[in-house]
């Protein structure tokens, strides 16, 4: 119930003491009338009484305990009378005494009645309408805030991703019709670097999205500096303070992903965490700090992590863990850790994972209550090498035929082209021979280990032999025309052979060990 | 594994024609070079024929080169058949195919 504000105009009538007889007031001077708010409190027994009222009500003979009766009297008020439509009451008519000083007659009262009979319903009309076109315009002015809201947020969404080689990198982000501050970003910087954040301010509307857009190019441009994810919450943190309406903060988490080596280091400002999917399962990756704008001065721990292949980060906002199903039970982090480490390796399988559990829980015709956003980051290049195969062979002459034997044997089942199989065997074979005779010195005792690996788009053979420190020499392709003149030896094609019969050929070692890595590529290579 | 290798020489008009066994490999060499010393002598043509060879490595592509170049010092054309796609491939990677007649099959060679 609303506070009962009544604006009575009072009539002050300047009596001339020859004119004290005239009762009639001057019309034309409405200079005269001054308007007296009566406040009444909702709790006022007034109201009651009112309500209940069979007619007129005359002040001066009411005996109730009410400050509205004593403020209305004080007001110059003598009769009031209620007005009732449809049971409620919406209002009264407040008299004065009556000018010619008699109290008012019952014939008075009866007119007061009737006119009171006519006039709520017709003022309960005109209430209606009026409470109609304010909440008409209160609709169209949120419509319009929000269609701001929008623009400001989707214009401040990255519209591509980068994509380094061998990363998936994708984010999915659904406004909630309140829209909700969320935003997320990712930059490739100069260095080869990915920078990436996701953050949440609070509030909604038009205020949440003009402070997302102000964080976004503040992350943007701290992100541009040498400085690590700690330095750059710290300084936007220092920026924002002061700046944004209080009350209002925004946590975020901002990271720097190295694509080639899977090193990761990021830092958090009060910002949901995020979870690695590993081989077993999935870790919450942990680290705090304030959200940014509350105070200034605030330091970032900065934490690192080495990323492996076919591992993905998952990053989310609050719109997920804090979404309801039907029950009002929340859908919750330890819900979101077992979708993660339940596991997608599809490519862009773990975000329609996520949403599609989401969906199961919060159940159809679900009122999304918070924007939801999602990034991932997967490393797909070189998943967890499967291992399809591995045997040791003696250093023996003629060994080779038995690896590549054994070789063909281990790729029978990859589907390779006939072609590429012959290639791969005989470069098998040249690689056994290099590595019993130049490796391992002929010396028999001496292994020769060959691995066939099944990894993302590559069949892959290595060959390790004791040959430490020893690299393969840059292959020219032979000069058939001096080896037929007899100026060359006619010897000297098994690297040639080697480079020429497989896609790629990647060499490592150590002190003690040397590996060569014969690669065809199984979507679909150079040699066919 | 152990098909060894052996090298049959024998003569039809005026080619000299050499049967390849088995595996060529290092160890072949010996034989490869007795087989030729019985197949060159007024033979204007020497003819490989390795539809009985079952496997070659780079040793055996280098006999295959000092033959070559004996052959040509000798100023006799070089021929070959028999060759499986898979050698022909190694055959036109290595250019041997630039210095010789290849042929499909023994049938096509000497006819």
């Amino acid at each position: 119930m609303t506070t009962w504000t009544q604006t009575l105009r009072r009539r002050i009538t300047r009596r001339a003491p020859d004119d004290a007889a005239d009762p009639q007031p001057d019309s034309g001077q409405l200079g005269d009338a001054e308007a007296v708010a009566v406040e009444i409190d909702p709790n006022d027994p007034i109201l009651t009484y009112f309500q209940s009222a069979p007619g007129p009500v005359e002040l001066d003979t009411l005996e109730l305990d009410s400050t509205a009766v004593r403020d209305l009297r004080a007001a110059g008020v003598a009769l009031v009378v209620p007005l009732i439509s449809s049971g409620e009451l919406i209002g009264t008519l407040n008299l004065g005494p009556r000018l010619s000083e008699q109290g008012y007659s019952t014939d008075d009262r009866r007119l007061l009645d009737s006119l009171a009979a006519q006039a709520a319903p017709a003022l309960r009309v005109a209430q209606l309408v009026r409470e109609q076109e304010a909440e008409a315009r209160e609709r169209q002015k949120m419509e319009q805030e929000l269609q701001v809201a929008q623009l400001i947020q989707q214009h401040f969404l990255p519209t591509t991703l980068p994509q380094p080689p061998g990363w998936s990198i994708e984010a999915h982000y659904r406004p909630a019709r309140a829209v909700g501050g969320d935003f997320y970003d990712v930059v490739e910087r100069p260095d080869g670097r990915i920078a990436f954040a996701i953050g949440d301010v609070t509030d909604k509307g038009v205020p949440a999205a003009m402070v997302m857009a102000a964080t976004r190019s503040l992350l943007r441009s701290a992100g541009r500096e040498e400085l690590g994810p700690g330095g750059v919450l710290a300084q936007v943190n220092d920026l924002l303070h002061g700046d944004i309406p209080s009350r209002m903060f925004v946590t975020c988490l901002y990271g720097i992903l190295d694509p080639r080596s899977g090193a990761l280091r990021f830092a958090n400002a009060g910002h949901n965490l995020p979870f690695l999917q590993t081989d077993d399962g999935a870790d919450e990756l942990r680290a705090t700090g304030m959200p940014l704008g509350l105070m200034p001065g605030m330091n970032y721990v900065e934490v690192e992590h080495t990323m492996a292949p076919g591992q993905l980060l998952l990053l989310h906002s609050d719109g997920v863990t804090e979404a309801h199903a039907p029950d009002r039970a929340m859908f919750g982090t330890p819900r979101l850790h077992d979708v993660v480490a339940g596991g997608s390796n599809e490519r862009g399988g773990m975000l329609g994972r996520v949403l599609s559990e989401l969906e199961r829980f919060t159940g159809i015709g679900w009122e999304q209550e918070d924007d939801i956003t999602l990034m991932s980051l997967r490393w797909e290049g070189e998943p967890a090498a499967s291992i399809a195969a591995e045997r040791t062979f003696p250093s023996r002459r003629g060994i080779e035929r038995e690896a590549l034997a054994w070789v063909a044997e281990a790729v029978s089942g990859t589907a390779l082209e006939p072609a590429r199989a012959e290639n791969l065997k005989t470069a098998v074979a040249e690689a056994v021979m290099n590595a019993v005779e130049h490796g391992n010195g002929g010396d028999e005792t001496l292994p020769v280990e060959v691995r066939v690996e099944r990894r993302a788009d590559e069949l892959v053979v290595a060959i390790t032999d004791r040959g430490g420190g020893r690299t393969i020499p840059i292959t020219e392709t032979p000069d058939l025309e001096a080896k037929l003149r007899g100026d060359q030896t006619p010897r000297g094609w098994g690297l040639f052979l080697i480079q020429s019969l497989v896609d790629a050929v990647r060499e490592s070692s150590d002190e003690s060990r040397h590996t060569v890595e014969l690669v065809l590529r199984t979507d679909g290579g150079d040699n066919r | 594994m152990n098909d060894r290798f052996n090298a049959a020489a024998r003569r039809e008009a005026g080619t000299g024609i050499i049967d390849l066994v088995g595996v060529l490999d290092g160890d072949s060499a010996a034989a490869l070079t007795e087989a030729y010393a019985a197949a060159a002598p007024e033979a204007d043509r020497i003819l490989l024929n390795f539809e009985p060879m079952t496997f070659m490595n780079s040793s055996g592509i280098a006999l295959v080169v000092e033959l070559l170049a004996r052959a040509r010092v000798e100023g006799r054309a070089v021929h070959a058949a028999g060759l499986s796609d898979h050698y022909r491939h190694i055959f036109e990677i290595t250019r041997l195919s630039d210095f010789m007649t290849i042929h499909g099959d023994m049938a096509s060679a000497v006819a």
